[in-house]
């Protein structure tokens, strides 16, 4: 078969997957299959103490580096290998689904709450407050994250404190901006000018009126994060600037084992596979959460 | 307002921005940690914890050592490297090349990809090519840079044995790094061509110059695309952060002798001076980045020429 016809006939294969119903199953698809990896992902983070067959610290070398079960000399006692030092790659990838959650579970929250908030009163108060805010954000773009993290671990040395400031004091804005640009156009509405009209106060009006239309860009904002924080972390990790020394990261596994990738794909592999299944679902699963909210704001990422 | 005026006044922001940076610097390192706790031996005893104190001029009010601190970066000083004794701006100065000519050559060819990737997914829209550059935007946001470099270092230099894996010893070390870096950023660059030149291919200005009887080729070349394009020059401002960002990890994963890799070595040695160096110099470059795509932007785009600031 010649590549012509051969992409002819993927093209209509396309064609028919747009078909109504196999479009449905798509998108049904598209939403179930990161969804499901999104919720491995969280209950083996929550239940990492319950889950993990051993002790991800416990070191024993004279297990060290036994393949996964599948190759010829693996074992099911270490499913997924063990490490240079004998840890159980599966127990270590485990707790890192921990640390990775645990840092998305604060940082997502806490930046999304203060960017919101700084967004609302840029927006509504514009002036003074909202050009001293672009021009933080200009500082921030000018000192990348990892560049800030660089400084922190110089002087405090590693820590899941740190990475939690860095990766906040880096997302809030991502938020701040979105929401400012929605108070900008929602300020003018009739709806608020109607309210403005019968003399409500400003509490009032950012309470009940401003901040239920912007809850919607936020949840966008939100899910779309979930996966930036995760490469954050990992990447911070990987440096050896991210969480401290000795705790199982997905990151800071794929450091240790990266000099030997070609004796023991597994050290860095599994951590790896974690990282860009988590990734791609999370944005899979941002995109269709912006999609199924507001497709408006497509521009947002 | 002409272009000397324009470029002062972007110079000035930028100044302030950078002034900034280095106060953050400052107070980050001075205020909230203690410096004694980096300069001293992790034994020290309380007299040479004094002296060290002394010969710092850390016991000296806040603000004096502030203002210290910012007349001696004027001066491009920033202390000795506590690890080779040599200045901290020579350190750095020494680094900073091999840093500059992967940037280039990283932003060069995202460029080289993104652009055409991005005009070919919009043009035939809904193909199999569209298809792929979808499908290489989401990965290029899924897959981090350290494991997008591990993992052509395992496949083209390790299993296929075509480039070296580390180092920048020869023209083929180059390769590797630069296809890492300039791919993390091409997704970025491929989705704003498309999505630019989507909405344009729908405007009134295209269907004029289609209904003038146009041939296709000069109506995307020379109408659809100049207007296509003007997002993603702004964009590029915000990759020169990606860049230098991803610059610190790249390095750091193909052994590249670069400012990235000489201040990771160095927070390893709590070499602290070439940190701070680092760390400016590197917001330095982003701002200067950033004032080249802010005045072409201006340049470019007639109508914000016309217009004053």
């Amino acid at each position: 078969m010649t590549v012509a016809s051969e992409s002819a006939t993927l093209e209509s294969a396309l064609r028919q997957a747009r078909l109504p119903g196999v479009r449905h199953f798509r998108r049904t698809l598209g939403l179930v299959v990161p969804g499901g990896i999104l919720a491995l992902f969280v209950f083996t983070g929550i239940f990492a103490p319950l889950l993990a067959l051993q002790d991800p610290r416990e070191v024993v070398l004279v297990e060290r580096l036994q393949p996964p079960v599948w190759q010829s000399r693996g074992s099911w006692s270490h499913p997924l290998g063990t490490d240079q030092l004998g840890r159980d790659i599966l127990s270590r990838t485990v707790y890192g689904a921990r640390v990775s959650l645990l840092v998305v579970a604060v940082t997502v929250p806490l930046s999304a709450a203060f960017g919101s908030l700084v967004g609302i009163l840029a927006g509504w108060r514009l002036g003074l407050f909202d050009k001293l805010m672009m021009r933080v954000v200009d500082v921030q773009l000018a000192m990348p994250a990892i560049l800030f993290a660089v400084l922190l671990a110089a002087i405090f040395g590693p820590s899941l404190r740190n990475v939690i400031l860095i990766i906040v004091v880096w997302t809030w804005s991502a938020y701040a901006r979105v929401v400012r640009a929605e108070v900008l156009s929602l300020r003018e509405r009739e709806f608020v000018l109607a309210a403005r009209s019968y003399g409500a106060g400003t509490l009032w009006l950012l309470a009940r009126h401003i901040l239920p239309n912007v809850l919607n860009p936020i949840l966008i904002v939100a899910s779309l994060e979930v996966a930036s924080v995760i490469l954050i972390e990992a990447s911070l990790s990987f440096l050896g600037v991210g969480v401290s020394l000795g705790t199982p990261s997905w990151g800071s596994m794929v450091s240790e084992g990266r000099h030997l990738l070609t004796t023991a794909w597994w050290l860095v592999g599994v951590p790896a596979a974690a990282i860009v299944l988590v990734s791609l679902s999370g944005n899979l699963f941002g995109d269709w959460v912006r999609d199924a909210l507001d497709p408006r704001l497509r521009h947002v990422r | 307002m002409t272009f000397l005026r324009l470029l002062s006044f972007r110079l000035v922001a930028g100044a302030s921005v950078v002034f900034t940076v280095v106060t953050v610097v400052f107070f980050v390192s001075r205020v909230i940690g203690n410096p004694v706790s980096y300069l001293a031996p992790v034994d020290a005893t309380t007299e040479e914890i004094e002296r060290i104190e002394e010969a710092y001029g850390l016991k000296r009010p806040l603000l004096v050592q502030y203002r210290d601190f910012l007349w001696d970066a004027a001066r491009l000083d920033m202390g000795r490297s506590f690890r080779t004794g040599r200045p901290a701006v020579e350190e750095v100065k020494d680094r900073a090349g091999k840093t500059v000519q992967l940037g280039v050559l990283a932003l060069a060819f995202s460029l080289g990809l993104g652009i055409p990737l991005g005009i070919v997914a919009a043009i035939r829209r809904g193909s199999l090519l569209d298809l792929l550059a979808r499908l290489m935007a989401l990965l290029g946001q899924a897959v981090p840079g350290f494991l997008l470099g591990l993992l052509l270092i395992f496949f083209f230099a390790v299993r296929l044995d075509w480039f070296p894996t580390g180092g920048a010893a020869e023209w083929k070390s180059y390769i590797l790094p630069t296809i890492t870096l300039g791919t993390l950023t091409s997704a970025g660059i491929m989705r704003f061509t498309r999505s630019g030149l989507l909405e344009v291919l729908g405007s009134d200005f295209v269907r004029t110059a289609r209904a003038k009887g146009l041939h296709e080729r000069t109506v995307i070349w020379r109408h659809a695309l100049r207007h296509a394009l003007l997002p993603v020059v702004t964009l590029l401002g915000i990759q020169a952060g990606r860049l230098i960002a991803g610059s610190v990890i790249i390095e750091t994963v193909f052994a590249w002798p670069g400012l990235g890799r000489l201040i990771i070595g160095a927070i390893q040695s709590s070499d602290y001076p070439v940190v701070q160096t680092g760390i400016i110099l590197f917001s330095i470059s982003i701002v200067v980045a950033n004032i080249i795509v802010d005045l072409s932007y201006r340049y470019i785009d007639p109508r914000i020429r016309a217009e004053s600031l």
